[in-house]
């Protein structure tokens, strides 16, 4: 794969974050621990795992759009601004240093497009606004690029449609628009937070494909949530599994899905159906019981109460990251105190 | 095989905005549906949303009244009998046999009934059990579906979304139906427990003896677990095959269109861009003339434009499409997708 060594230089360095929820009556709720990412110009990291696992609180924690009630107690978030590294976990969430990332430098894709457009004014006004707010052009000018963006991102009928308001529009224009306003300040990285999941396959794939035109237009980096591995298979450069807060492998997704070393990936896996022929089809191999909350995580792996090849260290010792070759990562004691061939 | 149900010349209008005197517009949800369901089978329904999937489903069952059309079941021993001739009382024992699983688990549940009321409820409406037997039944069932009895006391808001929704079959099976039509039962759901829910579907199926509508627009959980697959699009019928003739080689353009957009688990079968997959679904007010496919499909030609093709039986085939070139086109498969070079 040709790589220009620009794109080995990452954006976005996240280094063993953790996000805590605290209430006012229960104990404090440690809902992402430990997490490392790491965010490449031109490539796309896919995020993925099941309900309530942590994507969204951790592709929230870059921008500073945690609850008031979340705190990032340990970790970093470096961001290569051009002109050195910024931790933005060391920012204030309503700095001018940190809007002046947000919005401009790192962008968001919600998973529900209608809780972020707003109802009332038209989908080119809010574009517009963005531009002016950051680009300080005139109002005419504004519109003119926000045409030009909701052409690019395929909204037939450009200029009338700008006039639209977002419930006027079917939910694949509505998601369309949301990457335009998305676009306007061209992000040097792009988060997508399950950007097609409320789509149909056919809306799905298109989208996809203009989320893959722009990154090559844009060289931007892209952070991808999802919960479907044939959405990752079809956009992702590498991938990281994440369960019940932990990151628990990571690396390239040719490599991860060829070879998955946790039992988690290769679970997750064996729970979706093959497209295959009738005899090649086999059972489907759930994984059994259910995701605890993550206040009855286990001290050790969380994925001990379900995983079928749990032993003893597992319950109260937490796994090491371990290194299983460029840029693939695990964290399983199988990996360790076993002779790895036991996974195979 | 023995037919199930067949449904006729099936056709739903909805009238919007119509007022007291003024004549609302007619919005055609259905529009002349004939497919039959085989006793034992699970057929699948799939198309995009608002295609009409949960329409049929709702009208099969008599939660909605049809336009026109029929709606035969015809019970093994039984006497056929049209449905939709059917008033409240009569249709009353027929709700027994057939049973509808809905799309989301948590606003299908009472919120505030407990599971083992949930689950009755069915057996005390229609006055089949009481006390002990009834008990039985109730904590038989929710066994069956992998609810632990201890649990019965709880409230739905208790339990997980794939215990809901295991909750909800156990509700549709309380009854011993014949016919189970599961709207989206498992789209809603994380994928491991999706395979849960399906595993479920699959066990009960051979134990009950039960014959399935399937409503998905999930194409990939749709191969795994259906035996003959109905494709609609706009109200239409558009295509009707045995699951792998239809994933092998569709017949019907709009059937290669969603299997060309489907994501498959595997990056070496990545599909790169796929430039064919032009425009959205027509809003169903706005019917185009012709084909219904026809302003969306890259093979139309002019006679698409004026004249609607029947469906049909392909060369004599269990495959059935609605397309005027069906014999002839090449249409492109999902078991063999191209491989991809990795740039
Ligand atoms: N404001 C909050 N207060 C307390 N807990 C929270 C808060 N926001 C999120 N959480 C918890 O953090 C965990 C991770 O939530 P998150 O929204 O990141 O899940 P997700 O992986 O995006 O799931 P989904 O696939 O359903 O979107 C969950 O256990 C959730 O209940
Ligand atoms: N009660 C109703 N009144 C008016 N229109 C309806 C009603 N129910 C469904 N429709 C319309 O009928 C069409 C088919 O809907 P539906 O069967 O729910 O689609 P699907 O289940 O395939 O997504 C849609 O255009 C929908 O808006
Ligand atoms: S550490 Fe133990 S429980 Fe966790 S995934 Fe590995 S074997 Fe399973
Ligand atoms: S009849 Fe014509 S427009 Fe309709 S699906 Fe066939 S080729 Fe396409
Ligand atoms: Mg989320
Ligand atoms: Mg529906």
């Amino acid at each position: 794969m040709p790589q220009t060594p620009m794109a080995d230089k990452p954006l976005l360095t996240v280094r063993n974050m953790s996000i805590s929820f605290s209430s006012p009556d229960e104990a404090d709720i440690e809902a992402v621990r430990q997490v490392d990412l790491t965010l490449t110009p031109g490539k796309t990291l896919a995020l993925v795992g099941e309900s309530g696992c942590g994507k969204s609180v951790t592709a929230r924690a870059v921008l500073r759009l945690l609850d008031k009630n979340a705190v990032i107690p340990s970790g970093e978030i470096l961001f290569d601004t051009g002109q050195g590294a910024v931790d933005i976990a060391q920012l204030k969430p309503d700095s001018l240093a940190m809007r002046s990332i947000r919005g401009a430098e790192i962008s968001m894709i919600f998973q529900e497009p209608m809780s972020s457009l707003s109802p009332v004014h038209t989908i080119g006004d809010q574009i517009d606004e963005i531009i002016i707010l950051h680009d300080r052009v005139s109002p005419k000018q504004a519109r003119e690029r926000t045409v030009a963006l909701l052409d690019q991102v395929g909204v037939p009928g450009a200029r009338d449609r700008a006039n639209a308001y977002p419930f006027e529009l079917s939910g694949g224009l509505r998601q369309r628009a949301m990457i335009a306003m998305a676009l306007a300040c061209t992000p040097k990285l792009l988060i997508a937070d399950e950007p097609t999941t409320a789509l149909d396959v056919t809306t799905q794939a298109q989208i996809l494909d203009l989320l893959r035109q722009l990154q090559d237009d844009y060289g931007m980096a892209m952070l991808f949530i999802t919960h479907d591995l044939g959405v990752v298979a079809e956009v992702a450069d590498d991938i990281a599994v994440m369960y019940l807060g932990d990151v628990v492998e990571q690396g390239d997704v040719y490599e991860v899905f060829r070879s998955p070393k946790h039992p988690y990936t290769q679970a997750l896996m064996n729970s979706v159906p093959r497209l295959s022929r009738k005899a090649d089809r086999q059972r489907l191999s759930p994984i059994k019981g259910t995701v605890p909350s993550p206040r009855d995580r286990p001290a050790g792996c969380a994925f001990t109460s379900r995983c079928p090849h749990a032993f003893a260290p597992c319950p109260d010792q937490r796994p090491e990251r371990t290194q299983l070759s460029a840029g693939h990562v695990a964290r399983c004691h199988l990996l360790t105190r076993e002779p790895a061939e036991a996974l195979a | 095989m023995t037919t199930l149900l067949s449904v006729e010349n099936l056709s739903k209008v909805f009238t919007l905005g119509g007022g007291l005197f003024g004549k609302g517009r007619d919005l055609v949800a259905l529009n002349d549906i004939n497919l039959t369901v085989e006793q034992g089978e699970t057929l699948a329904i799939v198309g995009e949303s608002g295609c009409g999937k949960t329409t049929l489903g709702r009208c099969i069952i008599k939660a909605l009244s049809v336009t026109s059309g029929h709606v035969r079941y015809h019970p093994e021993g039984g006497e056929t009998v049209d449905l939709t001739t059917l008033n409240k009382r009569e249709i009353k024992p027929f709700r027994r046999d057939i049973r509808m699983i809905f799309q989301d688990p948590m606003s299908s549940l009472n919120p505030n009934m407990r599971v083992f009321d949930i689950v009755a409820e069915p057996l005390r409406i229609h006055k089949l059990l009481r006390g002990k037997d009834l008990e039985a039944r109730v904590y038989d069932t929710l066994a069956k579906v992998g609810i632990a009895a201890d649990a019965a006391g709880r409230y739905p808001h208790a339990f997980s979304g794939g215990q809901r929704q295991r909750i909800g079959i156990a509700r549709a099976l309380v009854l011993d139906p014949r016919l189970v039509i599961a709207d989206e039962a498992v789209s809603a759901l994380d994928v491991s427990i999706q395979a849960q829910v399906l595993n479920l579907l699959d066990d009960l199926k051979a134990d009950f003896g039960l014959t399935y509508i399937f409503i998905s627009h999930d194409l990939g959980v749709v191969n795994y677990i259906a035996d003959r697959v109905v494709v609609m699009y706009l109200g239409h019928v558009v295509e009707n095959a045995p699951t792998e003739m239809l994933f092998e080689r569709p017949r019907h353009p709009y059937t290669e269109m969603l299997l060309e957009a489907l994501p498959i688990a595997d990056p070496t079968r990545r599909k790169g861009r796929r430039t064919e997959l032009k425009g959205e679904i027509p809003y169903l007010g706005n019917r185009p003339q012709g084909c219904p496919f026809h302003t969306r499909c890259k093979y139309a030609q002019d006679r698409c434009r004026s004249e609607k093709p029947a469906l049909h039986a392909i060369n004599g085939t269990a495959q059935q499409a609605a397309c005027h070139f069906a014999e002839t086109l090449e249409l492109t498969g999902a078991y063999d997708a191209p491989q991809k070079a990795i740039a």
